[in-house]
């Protein structure tokens, strides 16, 4: 390990690495011929285990989080503090009755569901979640995730259009639009890290950010680029995945439900589930970007288990989605659009220069400073001045209402 | 600046999210089985009939005259009108109903019932908490199970229970007037036929003094 990591001995070592020693001394107590076969296994079942797990827990916490907000009690009936809430909710998605219109296209309103549990979990096979726990190495892993990651606009649409039904279409449609929109600034905004980093591997740009200034880390979020890209792509992940104040793909008060809307039952807990696995994985994907991977935040924290450090810092992504959940409004379809053209793109493009004038910018006491105040001036003057553009000529006042108001 | 109304936000939902653990005013929810608010005065949903005393059957005020009957929109009242009487709460001989029931899945909780009881026989109740595992019979609430003491109405219903059973005891206190009025004056007949007997006895031997 090329790190400067320090070790508090060899148990926290042997605690950090325990699920790879157990992985491998399972592979070598197999026959041989089954080698493949347990390897296999053994890397999707935790998979398999872990998310939908996370998943069950984070419906819970969600429910819970946005009642505390309203100044309610949320679920708390079904075990303690109605902690057993997902089981109750799993057994009635699967006791509900499947429907399936008549005019709907079988097979294809069949596959939809399918398809987008598989693609979310498939993204999942690039993701470190501790230090040598990434399911597969591909040197371009990041391709990989964006590339099955779109698959996911493909079972939208399957579903809506299969569904034969004007509110699936419709807002199957809304989907991909916005969907397609903001992959741009998605994308755009992790060319930043690539370009830093100099690899596409996953694992490669949790390893550079895994070493320390003193107690401090080297996470790409404390510099002006990183900072300014990370809350780029936590907002496009948040649109890319449907995620409130973006879920106009499911507006209930305008299409009902959107794509989903003949789905009952275990298709529907399906894609909750999808699009659940999907925050996870993007906001995964933004830890491993942005905030260091599995690495501890302060040097000396490295003695907790590096899975530990990945899943709680999961855990507050979590947390921030449902808080900023239980607190934006939906916007308007127009808005998603200029916001994705008008300003993601725009400051992605910027954020890019950005991370280039800080690669190629000499090194030095003073420099380290200059590059700081240079680098914060490229990403706050673009910011102010897109924000003030596209304000422009935006009168905000109370609507008046001519013909209701009277009498 | 873009971006300032979400840290607004952000921080108005916080503030909500910590208080509510802090401040158990904040909660608006009540836990419902476990604690109830308490039902306004004027609350209703299913008409019960009223008894006087204790006997259900006795006491029973209706005395079949099919008025709610034929007034109820959505025709759920079902009534068989006896065909002996028993008197009523002034002594009356009255029919009673045979049969009384209310289909409470047809209800609308209307009140119009009550309105239009000249007998001051059936009133609404509170209690909601009527579900059942039998769907025909159980919502079919047949005489007995619509009765109920005058006491349970005074609780339930206090200020409109004084007024009715005010107007009820001045109807008693009429009934009793007229009964010892009328008891006076069968008494002043009975005198007065005495008195003219009388006369008539005495006055036998001479002319007749009336014709």
């Amino acid at each position: 390990m090329n790190v400067s990591f320090t070790m508090a001995g060899g148990l926290a070592e042997r605690v950090d690495q325990i699920f790879v020693t157990l992985d491998h001394w399972a592979v070598a107590h197999t026959p041989g011929p089954l080698q493949w076969l347990v390897q296999i296994l053994l890397i999707v079942v935790p998979i398999l285990a872990v998310f939908p797990g996370l998943f069950a827990l984070t419906t819970v916490l969600e429910r819970k989080g946005l009642g505390r907000i309203q100044n309610r009690y949320g679920p708390n009936r079904v075990g303690p503090y109605g902690l057993l809430q997902p089981v109750a909710d799993g057994l009635k998605a699967l006791t509900k009755e499947d429907l399936v219109p008549r005019t709907a296209d079988g097979v294809v309103h069949y596959l939809a569901p399918l398809v987008i549990v598989v693609t979310a979990f498939l993204v999942y096979a690039v993701l470190p979640v501790g230090r040598n726990m990434t399911a597969v190495h591909l040197n371009a892993g990041l391709l990989f995730f964006f590339a099955i990651g779109s698959a996911t606009e493909l079972a939208v649409f399957m579903a809506g259009w299969s569904s034969r039904n004007k509110y699936s279409l419709l807002g199957a449609m809304r989907a991909i639009a916005q969907m397609i929109s903001y992959e741009v600034p998605l994308i755009l905004s992790t060319i930043a890290v690539i370009m830093i980093a100099g690899t596409l591997a996953p694992e490669k740009i949790v390893l550079a950010q895994a070493s320390y200034t003193g107690i401090f880390p080297h996470w790409y979020v404390f510099t002006p680029w990183g900072f300014a890209g990370f809350l780029l792509f936590m907002t496009a992940a948040a649109a890319e995945t449907n995620r409130s104040p973006f879920d106009l793909p499911e507006g209930e008060s305008e299409i009902i439900a959107g794509y989903i809307v003949e789905y009952s039952g275990f298709k529907f807990a399906l894609f909750f589930l999808a699009e659940y696995l999907e925050i996870f994985a993007v906001s995964g994907l933004g830890i491993t970007l942005f905030l260091g991977g599995w690495s501890a935040p302060l040097s000396f924290l490295a003695v907790i288990p590096s899975w530990i450090w990945f899943f709680a810092k999961l855990m507050v992504m979590i947390c921030t989605f449902i808080w900023v959940r239980g607190t934006l409004p939906r916007l308007r379809m127009d808005q998603l659009m200029n916001f994705a053209w008008k300003f993601m793109l725009p400051m992605a493009l910027v954020d890019m220069v950005c991370a280039g004038v800080w690669r190629f910018l000499p090194g030095g006491a003073l420099w380290s400073v200059l590059r700081w105040v240079i680098c914060t001036v490229i990403v706050v003057v673009p910011y102010v001045a897109l924000a003030r553009g596209l304000q422009m000529g935006k009168k905000v006042e109370q609507r008046v209402y001519r013909y209701a108001e009277e009498g | 600046m873009l971006g300032e109304g979400i840290v607004k936000g952000l921080f108005e939902t916080a503030r909500n999210f910590l208080g509510s653990y802090v401040d158990k005013d904040r909660l608006v929810t009540v836990q419902y089985p476990e604690e109830r608010h308490p039902l306004p005065e004027a609350a209703r949903n299913f008409p019960f009939l009223l008894y006087d005393g204790d006997d259900p059957e006795a006491g029973l005020r209706c005395v079949s005259c099919h008025i709610c009957e034929k007034e109820c929109p959505p025709r759920c009242i079902y009534i068989e009108k006896s065909t002996d009487k028993k008197p009523d709460f002034v002594g009356k001989p009255q029919f009673y109903p045979a049969r009384f029931d209310i289909d409470v899945s047809v209800c609308m909780s209307c009140q119009i019932c009550v309105e239009v009881c000249p007998f001051d026989a059936i009133r609404m109740d509170k209690e909601f908490e009527l579900s059942t595992d039998d769907r025909f019979g159980g919502l079919m609430w047949t005489k007995k199970e619509l009765s109920k003491p005058n006491e349970y109405y005074q609780k339930i219903h206090p200020v409109e229970a004084a007024e009715t059973d005010a107007r009820r005891a001045e109807d008693v206190e009429k009934a009793k007037a007229k009964a010892a009025a009328a008891a006076a004056a069968k008494a002043a007949e009975v005198a007065k036929a005495a008195e003219a007997a009388r006369a008539d006895d005495e006055g036998a031997g001479k002319e007749p003094s009336k014709g």
